[in-house]
């Protein structure tokens, strides 16, 4: 232990800890900016400076360790001098058009300045801008950016794809697309960490909400929603409302109150998933196919690009089924549209996803008969759901849980825990067991795949169906996944089926999720989800009566021809930029 | 790809390197006089450059400085600008993560310090009250204005008398100055900006080397006044030689048998051959200049005879009293100071020091011409004793690497504690505490104990150079302002209250350099031409050759040879070669002739009369 003072008070901490941990374990908060622990400990912004007693110049609270006898001021008149010029100083770059910020209200440097009562700046406003494609699914605008390096670190850190960097020395140093590409050129993942790691409006994902209104408003078109299972266990966040307050039925009166003519819950084509990558994988698994590389689950579009562009040669391996997003589309656009007489042109199908990847796999193309088009029309991410409810003035305490639509309303357990890392592997495994054995399993029986905490990258196991044994690995965060894969392709181990998810713990990490700065919510998040399987009343995707109707009435078995027209995709159909030499 | 790779720089890389040195000479040639406002926002562009762009400070906040600079230049700011780049800066220097920004925000702040009234000046009058200073560097720079670039394009002519007439206009000492002058011409010569500054002291020597004897100009008529100088050395002489072409009639008193002073006394003749010497003031001598020889002030004559019996009066004594170490046997046989050392070595009665141990103390050029010449003397082990490192010493760097190629052991970080004596009561060593090196004040490395133990140098000679003074005594009671051992003269070289005397060179400076006592000696005999009712010019009538055009591309400087060490020590002969006359017109060609070109062909690019 060590024993030193901070602002008059006799700390002790253990030796090792930074001045602001150890400030913070006694209520001392020392303000921050860049830091992000673990990821970005790099003393760029200069606001955590604090005054060591006996020394001319100040030292950063974040990444300098508690000294025996440090003497320390946080608040002396020279730091807040210091604190307060280098915060007037970002915000002199900074475009401080709050009021039309996605982050406002949500901005760590909007709440420094206020903190530190900053109401004019000394400086002239410099701005950079620089050019930006604002078709693309993630944009930056240079304008905001604060330089603290965040994203970099994060893409390079936790996503190990490198797809930000400082570019530019001197006074033309700014935050860049890598190898000098620009966004479209570059093998981003679209994860969206970045942006939920950014402490300023510098980064988001393209708003698609006015498009959606104007679907909305086109008496031709009939709007047709998913909510896809992580984004119940978020929605909430930003409107205040309270865990067990914030239910799936809220999301669904909300979107009718918006206007949207049918609602339904992705976990119903999370079930239709495992029916088909289910039955896919067993297929492959029992002729022997994964025995020396695993089939992959397909229904993260993070992980789509991160495998196109990184490891091509493995492309193969994924299963050929859609995503639970792409296959609800489909199916809006054939079997819904036939049942309530429309036909697919008029069906604008718009799913609410906790993701931003989402938005670039809808560009997936659909071609169904006379139909030439896409499974998914629109995608908005959770933060936009909420934008959209704001805009619409709903009240979050007059919203009311609202059943979705008929036809394709019953959705299980198994599903809703999609949202969470591991339960693509836990859904399937139980639907497999069944398929296998002739019986459920114990509906439990598979949660070791689960995630054990917010840091958990890897989990492994092996289960018995029958005689066979399956070797499973479950992922998340794209710097694991490739650390899982040189290991497999080393042949260091091998597994039959593996689960991957772009963002660390899963959907509900994901990067069109409410943020909040410094913190990760993935897997509290993920217990909500896991709380809501325990209590559901169907917990296996075989048994959703809706799924099984589905397929007596259009698409016969799982792999059916129907099916594969439908329900399943050729990853080659696209390109992707593939990663840098 | 291999593991790890060696770094090969690549063509751009080397060619920034190349012009970081390029920039470095710039900066050494710089001008001064320039506007410290500008200045500053240049260098602000430059360390801003440098920034990583990682933290706030140094990536926005010299960004924010440099935008505040410019307006403060482009008359858009206001005190309170000023107010808020201080703030800025000081906030920089405080919370920048690395020295790129720490250290360029200080440069800011101290420049809105140091500097405060250029900046206001700026905010007040909307302009820049700065003009242009140095028009010819050489010459700017050079104490005594010698008309460098005119004396070079005649030395690569051939026309060497030439040379030396147009030298002694500024000053009587060429060959002297030719051997020894410490050059601040070179410093910025705007040469540095191409390659390396002009070896203007080695062209100075040529043209002393090969003019022969060259008759003074005539003095005008004879005015009756009388003057009286004391003290032999550079200056008095100078003023002397001046005086009495101005037609006033010199005597000069000198307490020793010959003239010269330190020329004679002082520096040893390896560097300064006594004959050559003797050039310079057999030419001065024939100007009429009457000398009175052992005839010391304070002793044999006072200023007050002198103020009764001359029209004027030039005290020019030097500075030839040792300063003491200040220690117990300092006074002990064997202990001497470097003055009285190098004085007996230039009376012609030289110490013997064959086979002895001597040690020096001290780091100036006075310490390396004692060394030098304790190992002309025979010394067996010769050492410099200097409580800081080689880098602080004071003497040139040619004058060390000098001393070190005759054999002279430097010991530094020593600083000497105590004197140790043997039974007889002469010296037997110096005890020295070791020192460490520390931080830096007023622009230098200070020293402190390092608490290792005291080291004992053993000598039979211990030789002090630690500085010189004058005898000050005899000029305070005869009412001449003196303050920390000089005597305080008014810019003119004279008193307010004591008309007639005037006072000039080392006496006055303290130790200095021969030109800057050349140049007092300039500033004081037009002083008392205009006491005594004159206003004379000098002048000379040399034409001065046009400048060629040729390109000049980058050419290594010429630097003069020496004898082999192991020869020169056996002697006291000149150590330095001069140039070849091939090298000499190369070197000659070198010069940028900033006379012609620049600034120098629109003002102040030659001063034909003073």
């Amino acid at each position: 232990m060590v024993n030193l003072t901070i602002d008059g008070l006799a700390i002790r901490a253990p030796k090792g800890t930074t001045i602001m941990e150890a400030a913070a374990q006694n209520n001392i908060a020392i303000p921050k900016l860049c830091f992000l622990k673990e990821i970005n400990e790099i003393a760029a912004c200069r606001v955590c400076v604090v005054e060591l007693e006996g020394k001319e110049r100040l030292i950063t609270a974040c990444n300098n360790v508690v000294e025996e006898g440090m003497v320390i001021y946080t608040n002396s008149p020279k730091v807040r001098r210091d604190r307060r010029n280098t915060v007037q100083l970002i915000l002199s770059q900074h475009d401080c058009k709050c009021a039309t910020c996605f982050r406002n209200g949500n901005c760590a440097l909007q709440n420094i300045a206020s903190d530190l009562n900053i109401h004019e700046l000394p400086f002239e406003e410099r701005l950079e801008r620089q050019p930006w494609d604002q078709n693309f699914p993630l944009i930056r605008d240079s304008a905001k950016c604060i330089k603290c390096m965040r994203c970099v670190q994060i893409c390079d850190k936790v996503q190990s794809l490198n797809i930000w960097d400082l570019e530019g020395t001197g006074s033309r140093s700014t935050i860049n697309v890598t190898g000098h590409r620009t966004i479209g050129e570059a093998d981003c993942s679209l994860c969206g960490q970045c942006i939920t790691h950014c402490p300023v409006g510098a980064l988001h994902e393209r708003d698609d909400t006015e498009q959606v209104w104007q679907a909305i408003a086109d008496p031709k078109k009939v709007v047709v929603a998913q909510v896809a299972p992580a984004v119940r266990a978020a929605w909430g966040e930003q409107l205040g409302l309270a865990r067990e307050e914030a239910t799936v039925g809220k999301i669904m009166d909300s979107l009718k109150r918006m206007g949207v003519d049918y609602v339904f819950d992705t976990t119903f084509s999370a079930d239709l998933t495992i029916m088909e990558e289910g039955t896919e994988f067993l297929g492959r698994f029992t002729r022997g196919e994964t025995k020396e590389k695993p089939m992959f689950t397909s229904c993260c579009p993070g992980w789509i690009r991160f495998i196109k562009s990184q490891y091509p040669h493995l492309v193969p391996q994924l299963s050929t089924a859609k995503s639970p997003q792409q296959m609800f589309g489909a199916v809006m656009k054939s079997y819904f549209a036939q049942a309530i007489g429309r036909s697919p042109e008029d069906i604008y199908t718009l799913s609410i996803m906790p993701c931003v990847a989402k938005k670039g796999e809808r560009n997936m193309e659909l071609f169904d008969g006379e139909y030439a088009g896409h499974d998914v029309d629109a995608v908005l991410t959770t933060r936009e759901l909420v934008r959209m409810m704001r805009s619409a003035h709903i009240r979050p305490d007059t919203l009311v849980d609202r059943p979705c639509d008929d036809l394709m309303q019953a959705g299980s357990g198994a599903g809703v825990i999609f949202g969470a890392t591991g339960g693509v592997m836990e859904a399937a495994l139980r639907t497999a067991y069944y398929v296998v054995m002739g019986e459920n399993p114990p509906a439990d029986a598979f949660k070791q795949v689960r995630s054990q905490g917010q840091g958990t990258g890897v989990t492994t196991a092996e289960f018995h169906l029958g005689d066979a044994v399956v070797r499973t690995a479950v992922v998340s965060g794209l710097g694991n996944t490739r650390r899982l894969l040189e290991q497999i392709e080393k042949g260091e181990v091998a597994y039959d089926f593996v689960e991957v998810m772009a963002c660390p713990g899963g959907c509900v990490g994901g990067g069109g999720q409410p943020i909040h700065d410094g913190e990760e919510l993935a897997f509290e998040r993920g217990k909500n989800l896991y709380a809501l399987d325990s209590s559901a009343a169907l917990r296996f995707s075989h048994e959703n009566p809706d799924v099984q109707r589905l397929y007596a009435e259009y698409l016969g078995e799982p792999m059916s021809h129907r099916a594969h027209q439908l329900l399943h995709t050729d990853h080659n159909a696209w390109t992707m930029p593939r990663k840098q030499r | 790809m291999s593991r790890l790779e060696m770094p090969t720089p690549s063509r751009s890389q080397l060619v920034i390197e190349q012009l970081y040195k390029e920039l470095e000479r710039r900066i050494e040639a710089s001008p001064p006089g320039l506007c410290p406002v500008d200045i500053t926002r240049a260098f602000l562009e430059l360390c801003h450059a440098q920034t990583c762009g990682k933290c706030a400070p140094c990536r926005i906040g010299l960004l924010q400085l440099k935008h505040l600079i410019t307006d403060v230049l482009n008359g858009k700011a206001t005190m309170e600008t000023l107010t808020l780049m201080e703030n800025t800066a000081l906030s920089i220097m405080e919370s920048a993560d690395c020295a790129i920004g720490h250290e360029a925000a200080r440069m800011v702040y101290q420049s809105l310090i140091g500097c405060r009234d250029d900046y206001e000046q700026h905010i007040r009058v909307g302009r820049c009250t700065c003009t242009y200073s140095q028009p010819v560097p050489c010459v700017t720079l050079c104490p005594a204005h010698v008309d460098i670039p005119g004396y070079i394009a005649l030395v690569r002519e051939g026309r060497h008398a030439d040379a030396i007439r147009l030298i002694r206009k500024d000053n009587p000492f060429p060959t002297t100055c030719g051997f020894i002058c410490e050059h601040p011409c070179e410093a910025r010569c705007r040469r540095n900006m191409v390659d390396d500054a002009i070896n203007i002291r080695g062209l100075k020597r040529v043209a002393a080397d090969r003019a022969g004897h060259v008759p003074p100009p005539k003095n005008a008529p004879s005015t009756g006044k009388t003057v009286a100088v004391v003290g032999g050395g550079p200056g008095g002489l100078s003023a002397a030689y001046y005086l009495q072409l101005m037609g006033h009639q010199v005597t000069v008193f000198e307490m020793l048998p010959q003239l010269g002073g330190m020329l004679r006394y002082g520096i040893p003749n390896y560097r300064l051959p006594k004959d050559r010497l003797d050039d310079d003031i057999q030419a001065i001598l024939e100007t009429g200049v009457q000398v009175e020889y052992g005839k010391r002030i304070g002793r044999d004559i006072t200023i007050e005879e002198l103020r009764k019996n001359y029209d004027a009066v030039l005290v020019s004594i030097g500075a030839s009293t040792d300063k003491k170490l200040g220690m117990e046997h300092e006074d002990a046989p064997g202990v001497v100071s470097a003055v009285e050392f190098l004085r007996t070595v230039g009376q012609g009665e030289p110490m013997d020091l064959n086979g002895q141990e001597v040690a020096v103390v001290g780091g100036g050029n006075v310490s390396m011409d004692a060394v030098r010449t304790a190992v002309r003397l025979g010394a067996k082990k010769v050492s410099i004793v200097y409580r800081r490192r080689v880098a602080d010493m004071t003497a040139l760097p040619a004058e060390i690497e000098g001393a070190m190629a005759e054999g002279v052991e430097i010991r530094t970080l020593q600083a000497p504690a105590r004197i140790e004596t043997d039974e007889n009561g002469h010296v037997k060593g110096l005890w020295t505490t070791p020192q460490m090196i520390s931080a830096i004040r007023d622009g230098r490395a200070s020293v402190k104990a390092s608490g290792e133990e005291e080291q004992f140098i053993p000598c039979t000679t211990l030789i002090v150079a630690v500085g010189q003074s004058i005898e000050t005594k005899h000029f305070q009671e005869a009412g001449l302002p003196v303050e920390r051992g000089k005597i305080l003269t008014e810019n003119s070289g004279g008193f307010s209250d004591i008309p007639g005397v005037f006072a000039g060179g080392d006496c006055a400076t303290g130790p200095a350099t021969v030109i800057k006592a050349i140049a007092a000696a300039k500033v004081v005999a037009a002083n008392i031409d205009e006491y005594l009712g004159y206003n004379h010019k000098i002048t000379c009538d040399v034409e001065i050759p046009e400048p060629d055009l040729a390109d000049k591309s980058p050419c290594g400087r010429v630097e003069l040879t020496e004898r082999q060490a192991c020869e020169r020590i056996r002697d006291f002969e000149g150590v330095e070669n001069c140039m070849t006359d091939k090298e000499a017109c190369q070197e000659a060609g070198r010069c940028l002739r900033c006379d012609h070109f620049g600034f120098g062909l629109f003002k102040g690019g030659r001063e034909k009369v003073w």
